[in-house]
């Protein structure tokens, strides 16, 4: 159809032959909707997509590599540059494992203190808000309507300004730590974040009675790209990507870290709607669940704030961070799903490996098989669905 | 494409060719002779009608572009207030000089052709576009007196022409020698010449009420019809020229329905959300013209928002009376602003759709042409066949009966609405204005309370 490019063969970054009818197009990494810089190679049969392989990579920052040259410490802040748009959970997850290592020589480090946990679940779940509201902004634009885009950064906006009073950082706060958190709460603090529930649970209403029933997202992504429970599992893909497909997974209930055992929130999960043509793992299902966990964030937090706080130190003393020799997996929840860090220690200040096992990276290896036979516009509600962030699954 | 096009104009042209020929008025006077021999008698005659022509020619192409200016701002101040933001208030008071700046801007930028492009067609294509969104304007009439010719076959020439510019949008995305741009350019050309039907389909309605395709004719038979208003008014302390019962849009509950097909139809020729698949940002990256930039990317700009404006000026012409105002027994307002104000009207609701709704996918948008708008406009030339047989044009009783239905229509449609709103948390009744698809919503809401509840 088109003049081919004059390159040679050998030259040319593709891997599709196409038929002669079908054509070759590169979506990205330059593109307005792949979520950063994602490469799409698409063999397209008029808008019927046949065949889709993404390339990554365009964000490999050789985090890992890094990470063996740099102490514990050091490597903190180095996880905000994972999953960008929710830096609390990584340094979490991070610090977690570390904290897990450390914990095998209690005459070092005991446990990290009570009121650092309270900290850790409030950056932590204020966080998970921010990043679902990217998520349901950007996947609104990607489906067309770009309205609620503004008024999911209009209310992120309300979350970074509480992260610049918590830690002065908007983006990527290196506040939680090994050991503990940064910095303690600033005046008024809670009172500020109380005001901002006030303000925000009504809106998660208005934002649904604005997109999420709309007659046109609902044809748009109901039914559409259905990855049921066996498929998310085989792909190793978690978080809202497994419950949208009906499985009751959630580690902050399954496997209790940090204080979550102590609050009474629910995990949702998908839901078929035959009406609607919605089935569980549809795309549909997987957005639905980010919303409902917004609310299910804002009911923890309610409970937080209205804890008795208890008062003592922010941070465990201990002298250096030198985890005993060994190995360790450690995992948590992000708001992407599984974020799992496996660590080698030799004992000295500096890990000798540490590996991502990152959820966004599971969720777009699934995306091959997921978009053949649907149509262009499906691949972009496919790619907002999944909700990948590059950084994380680059590294 | 182009061979498509023309069967369906003569298709088009043989339904309606017994009324035309019947209702066909004659073209007037030929008022550039006129003027010429009035102000420019000094001249020859064969030179002054065509220097009358020409100036008048020039007018309007420099007038129209003007039009996009006020567009684009209202655009972008509408779109703010909608997403709770400002919009441009920086450049000028109030940010009123903002397009213009932007359109120095584009003037000055470098001009870019792809080197693989089509270099003849790239630099024709924005040009035949843009040419066509202004001789749209030649055939609308803006009030009594402003109206460039009065075509005995004025709608049919606005239908042909604008068609023209789906030519222009393939030759645009297949000179760019981009996928991106060729993918919006067969989207545009699938969309264009599908939804020409439900338009072409709504207007013959009118055709078949009005007896005439001339656009100055329709608005003429939308003047002083039922005298019903004017008592009404009369009655109530009024003084009134015309009522709202003239419009077209409340002459039959046909032509009521006609006018939201042309509505959703006219949406989708010009491209705009929730049918802007041709230019849909997060898919195509701009669609056909992805490598458009500086002066030739403005002139489809300006071709863009020309349309959004034609098709409104368009829908008020033919359904809402036109340049004639109510008030107006001694031209209290002048027609042009009248038409405009309506026009404008319009523009904002499109403008408000655009704000709020998602996009559609490529087959849907072809399942809502040609499984829903088509089959209803033909309903509707059915239906307007049968009104006609049974009702004059100007009786009494077809007025009130068209009344009395278009009322249990929206009536019932009310409620509906407000039958659902009932059910709904508060905060979904504020928000819910502009969406569809109610009593999804409440079994949506109540399998949600199930599912927390369990």
């Amino acid at each position: 159809m088109l003049a081919q490019s004059t390159a040679p063969e050998e030259t040319r970054f593709l891997e599709l032959k196409p038929f002669s009818d079908e054509m070759i197009v590169s979506m990205g990494p330059q593109h307005p909707s792949t979520h950063g810089v994602l490469k799409l190679e698409l063999r397209l049969d008029g808008e019927i997509v046949r065949e889709a392989i993404p390339h990554i990579g365009y964000l490999h920052r050789c985090f890992e590599k890094h990470a063996e040259n740099l102490s514990y410490e050091q490597i903190v802040p180095f996880t905000d540059r994972l999953d960008y748009i929710a830096s609390m959970n990584q340094n979490w997850g991070f610090c977690l494992a570390v904290e897990e290592m450390l914990t095998t020589d209690p005459s070092k480090f005991e446990s990290v203190p009570e009121r650092a946990e309270y900290l850790r679940v409030l950056a932590g779940e204020l966080n998970r808000i921010a990043s679902h509201l990217l998520a349901f902004g950007t996947y609104g634009m990607d489906i067309g309507a770009f309205t609620p885009f503004l008024y999911a950064f209009r209310d992120r906006e309300k979350i970074l300004f509480l992260f610049e009073k918590l830690c002065g950082a908007r983006l990527t706060y290196n506040y939680i730590r090994v050991g503990g958190v940064s910095r303690d709460l600033p005046p008024d603090f809670l009172d500020d974040v109380s005001d901002f529930l006030d303000y925000f649970e009504p809106k998660i209403d208005e934002y649904n009675a604005l997109l999420t029933n709309n007659k046109i997202f609902i044809e748009r992504t109901a039914g559409v790209a259905v990855m049921d429970e066996e498929m998310t599992i085989n792909y190793g893909a978690s978080g809202p990507n497994l419950r949208g497909a009906g499985r009751k997974w959630d580690l902050r209930k399954d496997e209790p870290y940090s204080i979550y055992d102590q609050f009474d929130f629910e995990i949702p999960i998908g839901e078929e709607i035959p009406s609607l043509g919605i089935v569980l793992g549809d795309c549909w299902n997987r957005y639905m669940v980010r919303m409902d966990e917004m609310k299910e964030s804002v009911k923890i937090l309610r409970q937080l704030i209205n804890k008795e706080w208890p008062e003592g130190p922010i941070m465990a003393s201990m002298k250096a961070i030198r985890p005993p020799e060994g190995e360790i997996y450690s995992r948590s929840e992000t708001p992407r799903g599984e974020l799992g860090f496996y660590i080698i220690s030799d004992g000295s200040a500096k890990p000798v490996r540490v590996k991502v096992k990152s959820p966004c990276f599971a969720a777009l290896s699934a995306l091959s098989e997921l978009s053949r036979g649907l149509m262009l516009a499906d691949i972009i509600a496919i790619i907002g669905s999944i909700d990948i962030v590059m950084g994380e699954a680059d590294r | 494409m182009i061979q498509q096009l023309n069967t369906q104009m003569i298709i088009l042209a043989n339904l309606i060719s017994t009324d035309s020929t019947i209702a066909a008025q004659p073209v007037g006077d030929n008022w550039a002779e006129s003027i010429a021999s009035q102000f420019l008698g000094f001249l020859p005659d064969w030179l002054g009608p065509i220097l009358v022509m020409v100036a008048v020619a020039t007018t309007f192409v420099s007038v129209v572009p003007l039009l996009p200016l006020v567009l684009v701002l209202m655009e972008r101040k509408v779109s703010a207030w909608i997403q709770d933001r400002t919009g441009p208030m920086r450049t000028g008071p109030w940010g009123l000089l903002q397009t213009l700046a932007d359109g120095v801007k584009l003037i000055f930028k470098e001009d870019l052709i792809p080197p693989q492009a089509d270099k003849l067609l790239f630099r024709f294509a924005p040009y035949l576009i843009f040419t066509c969104s202004v001789a749209v304007f030649a055939a609308i009439p803006f009030s009594q007196s402003i109206l460039v010719s009065d075509l005995n076959i004025g709608i049919f020439y606005i239908l042909s022409i604008s068609s023209v510019i789906a030519i222009g949008v393939i030759m645009a995305g297949w000179a760019s020698n981009s996928k991106w741009s060729l993918f919006g350019a067969m989207r545009s050309a699938a969309q264009m010449v599908s939804y020409e039907i439900p338009i072409g389909l709504s207007i013959l309605t009118v055709i078949m009420m009005t007896q005439t395709m001339s656009m100055e004719g329709i608005v003429a038979a939308q003047d002083g019809v039922f005298s019903e208003g004017k008592a009404i008014a009369t009655f109530l302390g009024v003084e009134i020229k015309g009522s709202i019962l003239d419009w077209m849009i409340f002459r039959s509950p046909f032509t009521f329905l006609a006018f939201f097909v042309y509505f959703l139809s006219s949406i989708a020729e010009v491209n705009r959300t929730p049918f802007d698949l041709p230019e849909a940002e997060s898919e195509l990256v701009a669609g056909f013209h992805t490598e458009y930039s500086g002066m030739r990317f403005a002139v489809f700009f300006i071709a863009e928002y020309a349309n959004v404006f034609a098709v409104c000026a368009i829908a008020s012409t033919l359904f809402l009376g036109g340049w004639q105002g109510i008030l107006d027994e001694d031209q209290f307002i002048p027609g042009l602003f009248i038409l405009t104000g309506k026009s404008f009207l319009l523009v904002f609701v499109m403008m408000w759709v655009r704000w709020t709704l998602p996009r559609l996918r490529v087959d849907q948008l072809m399942n809502l042409c040609w499984k829903y708008l088509i089959p209803i406009s033909f309903f509707n030339i059915l239906g307007t066949g049968i009104w006609g047989l049974f009702f004059r044009v100007d009786s009494t009783l077809s007025i009130g009966i068209s009344f009395l239905i278009i009322s249990l229509f929206v009536i019932s449609l009310l409620g509906i609405v407000f039958n659902s709103f009932g059910k709904l948390t508060p905060h979904d009744q504020t928000a819910l204005a502009g969406n569809i698809g109610t009593t999804n919503l409440r079994r949506l809401e109540s399998s949600w309370r199930d599912r927390h509840e369990h």
